[in-house]
């Protein structure tokens, strides 16, 4: 019902060609992040969708019928998606009941019917109390519910969000991603959430697409993003991640690789395709590197690094270090926050865990 | 080294405060200074409010006294004689419905026109809007005279299809509807205005939610942007109604012949009868008139209060495609401009190409005489016209200072005098003009304390009531501009121990510049052809160019009388011209006829 394809999609403004080549193939009643830097084109992404801006060139699917191609465009009213705006865009001169039913009352429905409906999508937003408030006397959390409910109202299939969140104080933030996982499970419709806060998508969306200058590079799960970035761009976003160089890589099967990294031996999870390379880029996180309990003792899998840096974080010590040849490499370092570390100490450690980048096809640059 | 010297005084006084309280050094040094800056506002905030005072606050209360009270006592009877009196109670009740309907022909234009230019994807929009705007700069008595000469056989466009009026028939013109249809049209671009205003101010997103939520463009536009810019079309309409009821030119010219009386015509030709309260009895009626207008924008603003949103974001409202109506309505929307523009001044120049009224223009009839006569022989027109000219650049040199220095005040200090300053500036703006000219009279009608002769007849009562008249007009442009300076701009320089004055000079004035100029040109623009009040102030010895239309109209010199209205067209377009050059060093919506 509500599945969305999108299908080459390009789309500029003028001479700057904001989204390009954009694929994406969403299951009907899929929760889906957009994430991306701030100016990626998220937002020009999700207005292609709803059908308020004109595409270029390519197609948009949603549910079987075709949205937009070349030269034809469904009017936004006519596409029967839902939108969650960034601001909420509640009518401040419509109550919260006007507001939740007023897409009704425009589709023709009964005032009774009306009535039912909005009363239910208030009540399960826990709302109703305040039905005869103004947009106005709302707090920014209650504002949110009730552009949830309008959506709730509509039944609609398909809802997108623009950064719903990116407006409210971090504490009202977690409260609020409860609320819209709740929402997703209640009507099973398809989620199309665009932000640029990782945490935010990996909290809430089965699948999220990476963006970076008008492309998707990767659509993948949350942890296979984590673990298994296709490329360095989503490996360095992702998860604070490091992407450093390493040496004769050799494939033992079940998708692990031997390689050297920093002079040390270590064993990392690699694509099955990989082969045997001379170099190729690694990527790991700060949790991935381990201090060696002896600091004397070398072993062929220890990195010698240099502390520069170590801060309290609370729970853990947050360690940054030079390693490598002339100290040029730059380490980050999660460690257990009662070891006792100091900046100028030398110290061994070890990775524990990395991927191997693919190497980079034709197709995606 | 140089400012240390110059301090001082002040820092030797900081030993003995410092001594006596244990403050830090450099602190009472720093309160010194700052008592220093508190006193030069004082001063300024003391001067600017005398100014005020003098020109809008005395002489409003000097006309309510003579309203009511002839000699020494209040005279109850005496007003109520005036007031019930047919031709007052008939020129009330004409005042009322035809300015009512007028403004409601005007909401109803202005806003079409906003709603167009402002949400849809019209084509050669700038142009339009110029085209659109341009009535409101004529001044109202060329108006209505180019209406007037609209169906003469001289005009280009109806001479030639046979539509002009045969002699003898009654000009359609001449009667109670036709003065509503051109104050009508006259007022429509102060809605267009307001109504673009707050349409630009309007989130796009909250229209696009009315579109995701299924209401297609025009339940759109009736659900969610016609009751989101209420207060932004009320508002309009206040001005409208302002402007309309205040509108001597277009009423006095279409009025006094029609025998249609209002109580601007009233006030007029009061000033011409004689009796021992003609004065006071005319200062009642203006006192009406006043009553009149506060009461019309209260309505409006009421109405307004009620419906106002705080809608806020900058994000700039979608452009609605108009496919199928793009060809209807742009027939009708550049077929208004042809009505409205083209017509009536092609009339005009038509009228003042010929030698005698009524004469058809052909190759053989044509004549530059009366634009000969107007710009070189004719005496009092050059006479008026200096008079005019050396007015407005006075009133331009004090008002724009003036402005700076109280834009400040309004701006950045919030006192209750600011306050005052602000309300009785816009008082005086607001208020018909021909109500500050009966002001001006009376304040002025008595020997001066220190110069022992009357001011009254002379150009000194007009500079007057010019400069009472346009502050306001020279406020806005500028308070816009303080709008967007950054305060800190201001704070900066105030640390570094600048004085008010060198503040205004250094930091203020640069980045004000673009809109003071706007603010310059507006007000010559009103000024040079200004009519409402000085029509009751001429004399014998100081004439102005505004009423010289009216004055030769009436004279039956209606060729040259065009002539001198297509000189000031001339000017105004001159003058919109050179503003645009320096258009784009503009905040937004400074310059009215500039998209
Ligand atoms: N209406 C528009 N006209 C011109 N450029 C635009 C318009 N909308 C967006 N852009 C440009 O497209 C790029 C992507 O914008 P946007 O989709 O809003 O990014 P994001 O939502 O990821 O921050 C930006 O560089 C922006 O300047
Ligand atoms: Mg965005």
């Amino acid at each position: 019902m509500g599945a969305i394809d999108i299908n080459g999609l390009n789309k500029s403004f003028g001479q700057t060609q904001v989204l390009q080549d954009v694929s994406l193939a969403i299951n009907a009643g899929e929760f889906v992040a957009v994430l991306g830097p701030s100016g990626c084109g998220k937002t020009t992404l999700l207005r292609c969708l709803a059908g308020f801006e004109q595409i270029g060139s390519g197609t948009i699917h949603v549910g079987g019928r075709a949205m937009s191609g070349p030269r034809m465009h469904m009017a936004p009213e006519d596409r029967g998606i839902g939108v969650v705006f960034q601001n909420y865009a509640l009518w401040p001169h419509m109550t919260v009941a006007q507001n939740v039913a007023y897409g009704l009352k425009i589709a023709g429905m009964s005032r009774r019917d009306r009535h039912a409906r909005v009363t239910h999508a208030l009540a399960l937003v826990e709302m109703g109390a305040l039905a005869e408030r103004r947009p106005a006397d709302l707090s920014g959390g209650q504002r949110q519910r009730v552009a949830l409910a309008r959506c709730l109202a509509m039944q609609a299939q398909v809802v997108l969000l623009d950064e719903p969140l990116a407006n409210l104080d971090v504490h009202l933030r977690g409260a609020l991603e409860d609320e819209f996982a709740a929402f997703h499970a209640r009507t099973g419709a398809t989620m199309f959430y665009i932000t640029h806060d990782q945490s935010e998508a990996f909290a809430l969306a089965d699948r999220v697409a990476v963006m970076d200058r008008g492309r998707i590079i990767q659509f993948d799960r949350p942890e296979a993003l984590f673990r298994q970035p296709r490329c360095e761009t989503v490996a360095g976003f992702i998860g604070e991640g490091r992407v450093i160089e390493a040496e004769d890589i050799v494939p033992i099967g079940a998708g692990r690789a031997r390689a050297r990294v920093l002079g040390a031996e270590v064993e990392l999870r690699c694509a099955p395709s990989e082969t045997r390379r001379k170099t190729a880029r690694i990527s790991f996180h700060p949790d991935d590197l381990d201090i060696l309990a002896d600091p004397h003792r070398t072993t062929a899998s220890g990195i010698g690094a240099d502390i520069t840096r170590a801060t309290y974080r609370g729970g853990y010590l947050r360690t940054q270090m030079t390693a490598g040849p002339q100290n040029r490499v730059a380490l980050t370092m999660n460690i257990a926050a009662h070891a006792g570390i100091e900046p100028g100490q030398h110290i061994t450690v070890t990775l524990k865990d990395g991927w191997v980048i693919p190497e980079a096809r034709q197709a995606t640059g | 080294m140089k400012t240390f010297a110059r301090n001082l005084p002040i820092s030797s006084g900081y030993n003995l405060v410092g001594a006596l309280s244990h403050i830090p050094a450099g602190r009472p040094f720093r309160a010194f200074r700052l008592w220093r800056l508190l006193t030069g506002e004082r001063g300024l905030g003391g001067v600017l409010f005398v100014f005020v005072a003098l020109l809008s606050i005395v002489p409003l209360a000097r006309l309510s006294y003579a309203a009511l009270v002839v000699q020494g006592s209040l005279d109850l009877d005496r007003i109520v004689d005036v007031l019930a009196g047919r031709r007052v109670i008939e020129a009330t009740i004409n005042t009322v419905w035809i300015s009512v309907s007028a403004t409601v022909l005007a909401t109803v234009l202005g806003t079409g026109a906003a709603l167009l230019v402002g949400l849809s994807d019209m084509r050669a929009r700038t142009v339009w809007v110029f085209g659109f705007v341009l009535p409101l700069m004529i001044p109202p008595q060329v108006t209505a005279l180019a209406w007037l000469q609209a169906f003469s056989p001289a005009s280009p466009v109806l001479g030639p299809l046979g539509l002009s009026l045969p002699p003898g028939t009654r000009h359609p013109l001449y009667s109670a509807g036709g003065i509503v249809f051109l104050l009508g049209l006259y007022n429509a671009p102060l809605v267009f205005l307001s109504v673009r205003a707050s349409i630009q101010r309007l989130p796009a997103s909250l229209m696009e939610a009315a579109r995701a939520s299924g209401a297609r463009p025009a339940q759109m536009l009736r659900d969610i942007v016609l009751p989101l810019i209420r207060g932004g079309i009320l508002a309009g309409a206040a001005l409208a109604f302002v402007s309309a009821i205040g509108n001597f030119g277009i009423q006095a010219m279409l009025g006094i012949p029609a025998r249609v009386p209002t109580l601007i015509t009233l006030i007029y030709r009061q000033l011409n009868s004689y009796g021992p309260s003609a004065l006071n009895d005319m200062a009642l009626l203006a006192l009406v008139l006043a009553g009149l207008t506060v009461v019309g924008m209260s309505v409006t603003g009421w109405l307004g209060r009620r419906g106002d949103q705080r809608v806020d974001g900058a994000a700039h409202p979608p452009r609605l495609p108009l496919r199928g109506w793009r060809w209807p309505l742009g027939v009708l929307a550049w077929g208004y401009l042809a009505v409205c523009l083209v017509l009536p001044l092609s009339a005009l120049l038509g009228t003042a190409l010929v030698t005698g009224y009524g004469q058809v223009l052909s190759l053989d009839t044509i004549t530059f005489d009366n634009f000969t006569n107007a710009l070189f022989h004719h005496q009092g027109l050059r006479q008026a016209f200096i008079t005019s000219l050396w007015l407005t650049v006075l009133s331009v040199v004090v008002l724009i200072p003036v402005a700076v220095a109280l834009g400040y005040v309004l701006t950045w200090r919030r006192t209750w005098i600011a306050r005052a300053l602000r309300l009785a500036s816009e008082m005086a703006y607001a208020l018909p003009g021909i109500i500050i000219g009966v002001a001006m009279i009376l304040f002025f009608l008595r020997p001066m304390p220190l110069i022992g002769t009357a001011a009254y007849g002379t150009v000194w009562v007009i500079l007057a009531a010019y400069l009472s008249n346009f502050l306001a007009l020279a406020l806005r442009p500028i308070l816009g501009a303080y709008g967007q300076i950054d305060r800190a701009l201001d704070e900066a320089a105030q640390l570094t121990g600048a004085t008010l004055f060198q503040r205004l000079r250094d930091i203020i004035l640069p980045a004000l510049a673009p809109a003071a100029m706007a603010s310059a040109i507006l007000v010559f623009m009103t000024a040079i052809n200004e009519i409402q009040t000085s029509v009751l102030l001429v004399s014998s010895r100081a004439q102005t160019i505004g009423p010289m239309i009216i004055f030769l109209e009436e004279a039956g010199s209606s060729t040259l009388a065009a002539a001198v209205g297509c000189l000031m067209v001339g000017l105004v377009l001159l003058l919109m011209g050179i503003s645009l050059i320096f258009a784009k060093h503009l905040p937004q919506g400074v310059l009215p006829w500039r998209d």
